[in-house]
Order: C-alpha cells, then sequence, then structure tokens
C-alpha cells in the first residue's frame, strides 16, 4: 500500500539515487586529485615541497630558467639579458619591459631585489640556496641593489661558476613578489610571509583564490599575465588515498590523479580508451646509505660486495615497475652532468669473493632502518634477501619516515634506505651532499649525507668544493661525470633507483605535461575537451 | 537529593584533574617521540643556524618541566599554539576541522541509533529465530570487517558501480568555495546561505562515510539493546504485565525497553563521543578533512601543538558525554530521581 510515509520516504531519497547525473566536472574547471598534506607554505621564500614548488611556480616566474631544450643553458624568464663582471663578483640583469603583477603593479628590478633580500632575511628553508652565495641578513640590502627600475646588480661574496648562480635563482626561492603588494600586508618585520603563506603576489600565469590546508588549493588566471590560460580555474584537491584517487578519476570527478600507486598505473595503461599519461623522472633518489662508523662498512671491500649482491633490475621490475628506474649515480637523470652508467649488478661470486677479501668470508650482521611505508618496505625485504645470499645477515628495523631520518641525521644507525630530493637544478646541489664533508666530528657545522655515514674522502670533498668554482661550463660538467664515477666504486653510497612522477588523466584532458626536471609542471596549456 | 549534588561536584572536579593528566601523558609522549620536532619545521636541508634557532624558538632546549609548564601556563590563557604544518593557530584549525567530524558524527549517531536500536530489540524478542540470526550476522560483520575494507566497498558499490552516491570529500566541485563558512558545518551553512543545491550536495556527500561509520556502531549499539533487552524481558516485572494481559507491544516498548532505556543512554553517548574523536581511516578514505586526519599527520610530522590542542578537544568531549550521560542517568532513573 502506497501511504503517506513511502512517498514522503521515496522523494526525500530521488535526488541522492540520481547523484551521478551531476557529477561530472565543468569544461573549464580542471580537477586535481593529489596527495598535498605536505604543504605548509606557499610563500616563495619559505616552500620547498614539491607539491607547494609546483604551485608557487604557475604563480610567480623567476629571473631565469634552465632551457627545457637544453638543459646546460639558462634562458630567460623575466630577465631579458645578464652579465658577469670580469672579476665574477657582479652579475648585472636587465628585466622585460612591460611585465606586470596581477595586481597590475609592473615588474621591476626593486620587486626583483626585494624578492632575493626578503628570502635572506626570513632564512626559512630554502633560504641556503641564495646565501651560500654569501648574501647574509646585515650585507643584503647591499649586495641586492636595483641600480634603476630595470636593473638588477647581485655582488656574490666569492667567485663561483655563473651557471651555479644562474641554477640557483632558477629555483622556487627565486620567484620574484611584488614588492607593494607584499609589504601591504606585512605585520611586524614579518614581510608579509604570514599573508603570502596562503596568497599569491606575482606575474605567473595563475593566481591563488584559496588554499585550505588538508583539504584543497583554487587557482585563478592572472589577468594580467604572460600568457592566458585556457582553463578558469584548476582545483587541486587533496585526496589521501590512492585508491579512492583512481575511483574518482575513473567516475570523472577529477580529472587528473596524481599519486596513484604501480599497480593502478598498470591498470590505466590497460586502459587506453579511457585513460592517457604523463611520466617525467623527478629529481630523487633512493639509495643504500651504509654508515663507515660500522667497522664492516669502514672497509672499502665490503661496501664493493654489497653493491654487487643488490638485484638492481629485479628491485626496479618487480617492485616498482612504473614508478622507479634503475639509476646509480649521483647526479639525477635530466640534470646538467648526469651519467646513466650502471657499473653494478647482482654477481653473487664477485660479492662472495669481495667478502672474503675483507677477511669476513662468513658474513656478519647489520641492521637496515627504512621508512615503514611502501615501496621502501619491500624494497628493504628484497635487500635483505641478496644479501643473505652472500651471508650478511640483515635485521630490518622499520619506523615513520620522519622517526627514520631523525635517526640517521644523529649518525645513529648502520645501513638506512634513503631518499634524496636535489634541492635546485645544478648537479651542485647533490656533488655537494654526497662528496663534501670538510669535518667528520660529532659537531659539524654541515652535516651532509657524506657526514651522515661518517665518510669523508677529502679528494672527493675537495673535487666538489672546487668544481662549483669552475667557470668553464664544459669543464664543470665533465668534472661532475668523473666524480660520479669514482663516487661509484669508493662511496658508502649504493645508488639505487630514481623516481619517476607519473600523472593518469581522463581522455578529454589535454596538454598536461609532468615537466622533465629542467622546466617545471606548468597547467598553462591544459585544456578539456 | 543532597548527595546526588555532592557527587556531581564530585564528577565535574574530576574534569581539571582528568585534562591535565591527558596533557601530560601526551607532552611527554610528544617529547619522547623519536622523532626531531625541528625536522617538521624547517625540514632536511636546512643549515644548522636555522636548525638551532628554531630549537631556541620552539624552547627546546630548556628542561621538560619548564616547557610542560610554559605550555601549562599558555593553555590557561587560552593558547594552544601555533600548528607547524597549516602554519595557523591550533584553535583555527580545530575550528576548521572539528565541525567537519560533528557533521559526521552526528549524522553516523543518529543512523546507528535509529537502525541499531530496533534492530536490538527485534533480535532480543525473537530471540532463537532466523530473525535474530540475521540480525546477528549482520551485526558480526560490521563489527568485525576492517572499517577500511567497508569504506572502499561502500565506495566502490555506491559510487563507482552503482552512481548512487557521490565520491570522497565534502562538496562537489561546482560547490566549492560557493558556501561561507558561518559554523562550519556545510550542510547549515548552506542553509543558512538560503543555497537548496549546496545543502543537497553537502547531505548526499555526508551520507556514504556517515553510513560506514553508523554500520560499525549500529553494530555495537544493536548488540547492546539486544543483551539488554534479553534482561529485561526475563524480569518478574514484564512477567507480571504480561499476565496482566497488556499488548505485547505495550509490554516490550514501555515496560521492557523503558528500563533499558537508561543504560542505553549510556551506551550511545559514549559512541558518539567515540565518533567524535574522529575516525582517522573513514576519513582518509572518503577524504574528508576531520580532527582524526588533522590528529594523524599532526602525530606523523611532530607537530606537537596541534597534537596537544587535539588530544585536549577530545579528551573534553569524551568528558562531557560523560557527564551528560551522567545527568540524563540522574534524569532518566527514578531510582535516582
Amino acid at each position: 500500500m502506497l501511504t503517506r510515509r513511502a512517498v514522503l520516504a521515496s522523494t526525500a531519497a530521488t535526488p541522492f539515487l540520481s547523484y551521478a547525473a551531476f557529477a561530472d566536472t565543468p569544461k573549464d574547471v580542471l580537477v586535481m586529485g593529489k596527495q598535498i598534506d605536505d604543504l605548509i607554505s606557499l610563500d616563495p621564500a619559505e616552500v620547498f615541497e614539491f607539491s607547494g614548488s609546483e604551485i608557487v611556480d604557475n604563480c610567480y616566474e623567476r629571473l631565469i630558467r634552465p632551457n627545457p631544450d637544453k638543459p646546460t643553458e639558462v634562458i630567460g624568464a623575466l630577465a631579458e639579458s645578464w652579465t658577469v663582471s670580469e672579476d665574477g663578483l657582479t652579475y648585472t640583469f636587465k628585466i622585460k619591459p612591460g611585465r606586470k603583477f596581477a595586481s597590475g603593479n609592473p615588474v621591476t628590478a626593486e620587486d626583483a631585489a626585494f624578492s632575493l633580500q626578503r628570502a635572506v632575511k626570513l632564512n626559512k628553508s630554502p633560504a641556503f640556496i641564495i646565501t651560500q652565495f654569501g648574501f647574509t641578513k646585515e650585507n643584503a640590502d647591499a649586495r641586492i641593489r636595483a641600480t634603476d627600475p630595470a636593473t638588477l646588480v647581485l655582488t656574490v661574496a666569492e667567485k663561483q661558476a655563473p651557471s651555479f648562480l644562474f641554477y640557483c635563482l632558477s629555483a622556487t626561492v627565486g620567484a620574484v613578489v611584488d614588492k607593494a603588494v607584499t609589504m601591504s600586508h606585512a605585520q611586524g618585520d614579518d614581510l608579509g610571509t604570514g599573508w603570502l603563506k596562503s596568497a599569491s603576489a606575482g606575474s605567473g600565469v595563475w593566481v591563488l583564490r584559496s588554499w585550505k590546508p588538508s583539504e584543497s588549493v583554487v587557482l585563478e588566471p592572472n589577468p594580467n599575465g604572460p600568457q592566458a590560460p585556457k582553463l578558469k580555474r584548476v582545483l587541486i584537491r587533496h585526496v589521501p588515498d590512492p585508491s579512492a584517487q583512481f575511483l574518482q578519476l575513473k567516475q570523472g570527478d577529477i580529472d587528473i590523479a596524481r599519486n596513484l600507486s604501480p599497480d593502478q598505473i598498470k591498470a590505466a595503461v590497460a586502459a587506453p580508451d579511457a585513460f592517457t599519461l604523463s611520466a617525467a623522472t623527478r629529481s630523487y633518489i633512493m639509495y643504500l646509505g651504509m654508515n663507515t662508523k660500522n667497522p664492516n662498512l669502514a672497509k672499502p671491500a665490503v661496501r664493493q660486495a654489497i653493491k654487487w649482491a643488490l638485484d638492481y633490475d629485479g628491485i626496479q621490475k618487480n617492485i616498482v615497475p612504473t614508478t622507479y628506474k634503475v639509476h646509480q649515480s649521483f647526479v639525477p637523470e635530466g640534470f646538467p652532468g648526469a651519467i646513466d652508467d650502471q657499473p653494478f649488478r647482482r654477481d653473487v661470486a664477485k660479492a662472495k669473493a669481495l667478502l672474503a677479501e675483507a677477511g669476513l668470508p662468513d658474513g656478519f650482521e647489520i641492521t637496515l632502518d627504512h621508512a615503514a611505508t611502501q615501496p621502501t618496505a619491500d624494497i628493504a625485504q628484497a635487500i635483505q634477501a641478496n644479501l643473505a645470499d652472500i651471508g650478511i645477515k640483515v635485521k630490518l628495523i622499520s619506523g615513520e619516515g620522519r622517526a627514520v631520518l631523525t635517526k640517521i641525521r644523529a649518525r645513529q644507525h648502520e645501513m638506512s634506505i634513503s631518499n634524496w630530493g636535489s634541492d635546485y637544478f645544478d648537479p651542485h646541489s647533490n656533488a655537494e651532499t654526497f662528496n663534501i664533508n670538510t669535518d667528520n666530528g660529532e659537531n659539524s657545522r654541515q652535516r651532509t649525507s657524506a657526514w651522515r655515514v661518517s665518510w669523508l674522502d677529502k679528494d672527493l670533498s675537495d673535487r666538489a668544493i672546487a668544481a662549483v668554482k669552475e667557470t668553464d661550463q664544459a669543464k664543470r660538467i665533465a668534472e661532475y661525470q668523473s666524480m660520479q664515477r669514482d663516487s661509484q666504486q669508493r662511496s658508502p653510497f649504493a645508488m639505487m633507483l630514481q623516481n619517476i612522477e607519473t600523472a593518469v588523466m581522463r581522455k578529454n584532458v589535454h596538454g598536461f605535461v609532468v615537466a622533465p626536471l629542467a622546466d617545471t609542471t606548468s597547467y598553462v596549456n591544459t585544456y578539456k575537451t | 537529593m543532597k548527595g546526588r549534588w555532592r557527587s556531581l561536584a564530585a564528577t565535574l572536579a574530576s574534569v581539571p584533574i582528568t585534562l591535565f593528566g591527558l596533557v601530560l601523558v601526551t607532552f611527554l609522549i610528544g617529547r619522547v617521540m623519536p622523532i626531531d620536532p625541528v625536522l617538521a619545521i624547517v625540514g632536511d636541508r636546512a643549515p644548522m643556524d636555522v636548525v638551532e634557532r628554531t630549537r631556541l624558538e620552539l624552547g627546546l632546549d630548556k628542561p621538560l618541566p619548564v616547557q610542560f609548564a610554559i605550555y601549562v601556563n599558555n593553555l590557561l590563557h587560552g593558547d594552544l599554539g601555533r600548528s607547524v604544518m597549516t602554519s595557523n593557530t591550533v584553535w583555527a584549525d580545530i575550528a576548521r576541522f572539528f565541525p567537519a567530524t560533528l557533521e559526521l558524527a552526528t549524522l553516523a549517531i543518529l543512523m546507528a541509533m535509529l537502525i541499531g536500536v530496533p534492530l536490538g530489540v527485534l533480535a532480543a524478542v525473537r530471540q532463537g529465530t532466523r530473525t535474530d540470526q540475521a540480525i546477528r550476522v549482520i551485526c558480526l560483520a560490521g563489527h568485525s570487517v576492517p572499517i577500511f575494507v567497508l569504506a572502499l566497498v561502500s565506495l566502490l558499490l555506491f559510487y563507482a558501480t552503482l552512481g548512487w552516491a557521490p565520491g570522497p570529500g565534502r562538496q562537489s566541485v561546482a560547490y566549492e568555495d560557493m558556501v561561507t563558512p558561518v559554523t562550519g558545518l556545510l550542510s547549515i551553512d548552506s542553509l543558512i546561505a538560503g543555497d537548496y543545491g549546496a545543502f543537497r550536495d553537502a547531505v548526499a556527500h555526508m551520507l556514504q562515510p556517515a553510513g560506514v561509520l553508523a554500520y560499525f556502531s549500529m553494530a555495537y549499539i544493536a548488540r547492546m539493546t539486544r543483551a539488554f533487552m534479553l534482561d529485561a524481558l526475563h524480569g518478574e516485572y514484564v512477567t507480571t504485565a504480561r499476565a496482566k494481559g497488556l499488548s505485547p507491544l505495550r509490554v516490550i516498548w514501555r515496560h521492557a525497553f523503558g528500563n533499558i532505556s537508561v543504560r542505553l543512554v549510556t551506551v550511545i553517548a559514549l559512541t558518539y563521543a567515540g565518533l567524535l574523536e574522529g575516525a582517522v581511516v573513514t576519513e582518509t578514505v572518503f577524504s574528508w578533512p576531520g580532527l582524526g586526519q588533522y590528529l594523524t599527520v599532526s602525530l606523523l610530522n611532530a607537530d606537537m601543538n596541534a597534537v596537544l590542542g587535539a588530544t585536549l578537544v577530545v579528551g573534553l568531549t569524551y568528558l562531557v558525554f560523560n557527564l551528560l550521560a551522567d545527568a540524563l542517568y540522574r534524569l532518566m532513573d527514578p531510582r535516582v530521581r
């Protein structure tokens, strides 16, 4: 019988039953599903995480950037031209005329100077990229100057490779912010950072409309931007669970999924009618670190044995087929000076012989710290099995990522699976951390990755310090290549894998490309049909 | 009467002590955690001078009791500090994350109660029959299947396959940023704004995660109701009522249920409090920016101000509901009355 109650109940339920009818996203809005809970700020002087850098790079421009087609060169973004003085200490940049910020204010050398001074004075995480040229809170105003509205002059402390400075200026921290707008929001001496954390004041293609931590980021076109995007809005939604990301992608609630697992990527590849993919290597390198404080790991032959025992190809193919590639040197593929030599492959007999040569024919016991998350946990088990074959008994210690890092930073580990992402687009970023160690004491001021494994190789350390001062770009690149080959043989780092970032998008999304390392992932050419 | 007030006063007096204990324990756990809190703020790459400066700014160089005293002093002045992750004050964060949880938990407990209680009563009345067994199986599934499986299966079925429900998140893209927050409860705010479409969208987004949570809670409520009811149905007063020739419905709902309702209130109140703690797994699967997610992410980032603040809110919620249940108990139980 049809009662009044039944009618009411079914009427109330109807709109929910037909929900799918309006689930598709509007054509001029791009919706991206992504894990963005690592975002702590969107101020260019503070942002240092992948997801944050990508957003900031879409809202701001830098003076110069690497040439995506030829990464060993730089090209102008806001700068029209630049010169270096004879003594190599003074750099002069001419700003392109006619460029405007989102506010309508013209982009001047004064803004560029302010942005760099601001990064130095705020001294947040990425500030060292700029301060390593000798800029300090005290001298920033004198050494970073706008001599006229179109001319920016930087005076560095000592002569270094000009390309080194250029690449560092192309990092996110080198973004040019609108001085007038930023300072109008300044409180006390915060240089506007309290406001700029969740706002934008740039000249890029997009402006930041809102950021809700652990929820969403919304970008809208900059009316004064260098290029008009095809979309009216980009909505980046925090979707922490990869399975949920994939489901939403299938349903059309999101257009692009950025954090799918290897299995899900495989499933997407198998459905070419529904999805397209874009992939590029990232600067993330995964390696096995061996703390030379341990007497066994201090022996070069033992480290060689471990490098020969690992099954690089097997690990890549079985555990991370779509998300990592084998990479055995410290400069990531895609960077100037990278090499693709792979001197090591699994050779149990050779590894055993090396162990015997080191006086340890029966192996030894050792611990391996690693993050409990995937794929690291699976890789740790594979390493354990590989090393067991040559008699090394590995005890796995799994922990939360930051807890593992805390332990490694205190040099309390024996072996560890670590990740390193380059801080800026120059081989020095990695050459420094993996080679330079001038003080191996507990109170050292420079706690590089080399220091963290208690490794001091004076030759490589000195060469890394010298290479960054080499003004001949070709010679400089050659030196990094030679250092990588030496490091492969001598260092306590078994470089294993390099990360590949894959974005999976629906068939109707076009023009979205995960940028190679020399470029930034931009949403400007993206559109939907 | 006097004794009642005294016991209520004693319960109230225990609140600050409990909260103090909670803060102390959470604070200590935060400090013995093997994660360097400075690392969470400045990142792995920061130079030593930035690391050292931040350590000083956080007061981490001071002895533990001093650090605790400073925290408690700030707390008493209503200052929970700032979250590292979001750079907002912890108050502002809680004001944003808690309503999302509150909304979800309230709908979930309503659903759980409206289904669980009648199911429990039915199972007790039909004890040993197929109905009872069927209800037991339904409840067993709700209680024993891990909640992330329930959540994912629900998404797969109602969202991906049938298309009846919207996907993860609190609202659809079309309504993103359209409703001005007043209470933080999206359903209420959209009504205040008079936007019926946004309201419908918000409620539709809530139904699935709330349903998953409700299923889980319903299983518990139904089981408890059944046990209480069985107990009551075997009481002499029920036999008497039946002997008097009262209708079965009246015996069940008025006499038996009336007697167990007091105990049931406690069960429901505490279940509700449990839901308000935030359901980490459900919130993760449904991309629900609630307190559970906030607390977990903060903890993994060693963001101790956020962890302490959120824990306090959870503790306070629990205490308030305990007190409420206690008060209701006093109101409803004629013997205490």
